[in-house]
């Protein structure tokens, strides 16, 4: 008798723990989802409101209007994505396997710019950036820039933000990856006259591939949605997919058209991450997030 | 070492330190130029040092009310966020049953959403169901958000804990409450503080998510980029600095805690005391936001 309340309290349990916690998720997070998918295709203006029209011509013009801007923030994402993985990389290699008892502290550098806002860290950036600061100066002196030439309000500009901005997410996917790798493997290698590059290259670089893929993705995904770079670095010209989502629900009430773009824009990211699952597994990514 | 080596360490330093130099130029500005003596409203050149706007940080009526809303809304998200995320964790942990995986992935997905898109398509719900946005709606949004960051942290915790010291409490005849209360939680607890600073530090910093859910109330994030058109006021500068230091002796303490619970153990147990750093297990922190 107590055995088997015991028991199907031990079944019961783990739905207990995670019961609120799914329901935030569900009502919060999958519902507004969904519920978007049903907006979409709604049709009708802001002062009278939207009814439900199945209005599927909602996504072809959405698209075909703001295909320029799709195609900028993947473009932009995947140049900071790259960048950020050329910068990360020494780093991340150099934490992982020279820093010694440094360790910890160059860990701790990395995670501290994320206390200061984001947002003003971003301002900060339009400072130095700005066309009577410093670095422009110091560019035209050099001949970088020309007398009129800016860095603010650029595509350079928008990009470098981006890449600054998701860096961390880059470095430290890498650095877990390559911390785990046993070195053992990297001695076997040398040991079997493998240069030093050649192990470099045929074994600690496999084996930091999951890592390299999960900080591609951390950095590459928030990068899409990104608008408030573009926002505060550049100029209407730079405006990426956030940006118009972000103005059709917030200044232009185009409800309609606003959550298309988000439905297109997330299922696209959906069917990469399933991708990845599938290939790789969730546990890399998750890992990675902490 | 050959000669080729120490050139090639070197190399790695030097591109070392400049990657952390990229990540701190921006936060050095921010410092600097709340010790700028501006004329005007705009803080945007260098015109002499002074300390006027640390004399009266909170001198700002719109920009002190907008912190204090972001620091309201960051506890009480963070604590139901802290509260819901680490029984999922214990659950994923802890227990197999059914649909884990499917959860697993569920739990995840969040953290995979751009922000735009969590934040108009919540949006979308709150003025489906006319739900007026305001204070109540940003603080669900940052649980949403950030409930899952806790369950990652507190999972990774709970996933180098050594099981046999439950089981042995069990066997010495504590129920599972006591269990849960005297080991498991202390146990846990720095997973967990780690975790709801990580929420905390998320949710203060968070915009877009935000921007879209908060009608007319006014967060630090959203105060900041509304006043960029007419130039951030220097007080802004005083207290994000002011945010930074507190974290920093949090990080700090949370630190010293751990080394002298490691050296605690270490002189019990003769095993190595594992002194994780509380910054790495933040790291996922706000880009997002």
């Amino acid at each position: 008798m107590l055995r088997l309340s015991l028991r199907r309290r031990r079944t019961l349990l783990p739905y207990l723990f995670l019961g609120p916690g799914l329901l935030w998720l569900i009502v919060f997070y999958a519902v507004p989802l969904i519920n978007q998918g049903g907006v979409s295709l709604m049709t009708g203006n802001p002062e009278a409101g939207y009814t439900l029209q199945w209005h599927f011509s909602t996504y072809t013009d959405a698209i075909s209007d703001y295909g320029t801007q799709f195609g900028r923030s993947v473009l932009f994402a995947g140049a900071a994505t790259i960048l950020d993985l050329i910068i990360a990389f020494p780093l991340a290699y150099f934490m992982a396997y020279k820093a010694g008892r440094w360790k910890n502290f160059m860990l701790l550098l990395v995670v501290l710019p994320f206390f200061m806002s984001y947002v003003l860290r971003t301002v900060s950036w339009q400072l130095i950036l700005s066309d009577n600061g410093w670095v422009v100066h110091r560019f035209q002196d050099v001949g970088l820039l020309g007398d009129d030439g800016r860095l603010l309000a650029s595509t350079k500009a928008v990009i470098a933000g981006i890449t600054y901005n998701f860096l961390p997410f880059m470095i430290l996917p890498i650095y877990v990856s390559l911390e785990k790798i046993d070195r053992r493997l990297i001695e076997a290698a040398t040991d079997l006259y493998a240069s030093r590059g050649a192990a470099f290259r045929k074994v600690t670089v496999p084996l930091a591939l999951p890592g390299i893929f999960a900080g591609s993705l951390l950095t590459f995904i928030p990068a899409c949605g990104d608008f408030i770079n573009a926002a505060l670095l550049g100029t209407p010209k730079q405006y990426m997919i956030g940006n118009v989502i972000q103005s059709k629900f917030i200044n232009i009430l185009d409800y309609p058209s606003a959550a298309a773009l988000s439905f297109v824009l997330m299922a696209a990211i959906l069917i990469g991450i399933l991708i990845y699952a599938r290939l790789l597994g969730t546990k890399a990514l998750t890992e990675a997030a902490v | 070492m050959s000669s080729r080596d120490r050139v090639r360490n070197w190399a790695l330093g030097i591109w070392s330190g400049l990657a952390l130099l990229y990540l701190f130029i921006p936060v050095f500005i921010v410092v600097l130029y709340s010790f700028n003596d501006n004329k005007g409203r705009f803080n945007f050149t260098w015109q002499g040092f002074t300390l006027k706007h640390w004399e009266h940080p909170f001198a700002n009526h719109d920009l002190t009310s907008a912190l204090q809303n972001s620091l309201e809304i960051a506890v009480i998200a963070t604590v139901i966020a802290v509260a819901l995320g680490t029984f999922m964790a214990l659950a994923l942990v802890r227990y197999g049953f059914r649909g884990k995986g499917v959860t697993e992935l569920f739990v995840f997905l969040p953290l995979a959403t751009p922000e735009v898109v969590l934040g108009a398509s919540l949006l979308a719900l709150f003025l489906t169901l006319h739900v007026s946005t305001g204070m109540v709606t940003i603080i669900i949004a940052h649980v949403m958000f950030t409930v899952s960051y806790v369950v990652v942290t507190v999972r990774a915790r709970l996933e180098g804990m050594d099981r046999h010291i439950e089981e042995a409490a069990m066997d010495l005849g504590a129920n599972e409450m006591t269990t849960f209360r005297k080991v498991t939680l202390p146990m846990i607890a720095p997973g967990v503080a780690a975790a709801a600073l990580l929420a905390a530090a998320i949710s203060i910093d968070d915009y877009v998510v935000t921007s879209f859910n908060a009608g007319q109330t006014q967060t630090f994030p959203l105060f900041i980029f509304g006043a960029t058109r007419q130039g951030v006021p220097a007080e802004v500068n005083v207290l994000a600095t002011l945010l930074l230091i507190v974290v920093l002796v949090l990080m700090g303490l949370n630190v010293m805690v751990q080394r002298g619970r490691g050296r605690r153990e270490n002189r019990l147990s003769q095993g190595d005391p594992d002194e994780e750093l509380v910054g790495f297990e933040l790291a996922g922190a706000s880009a997002r936001g």
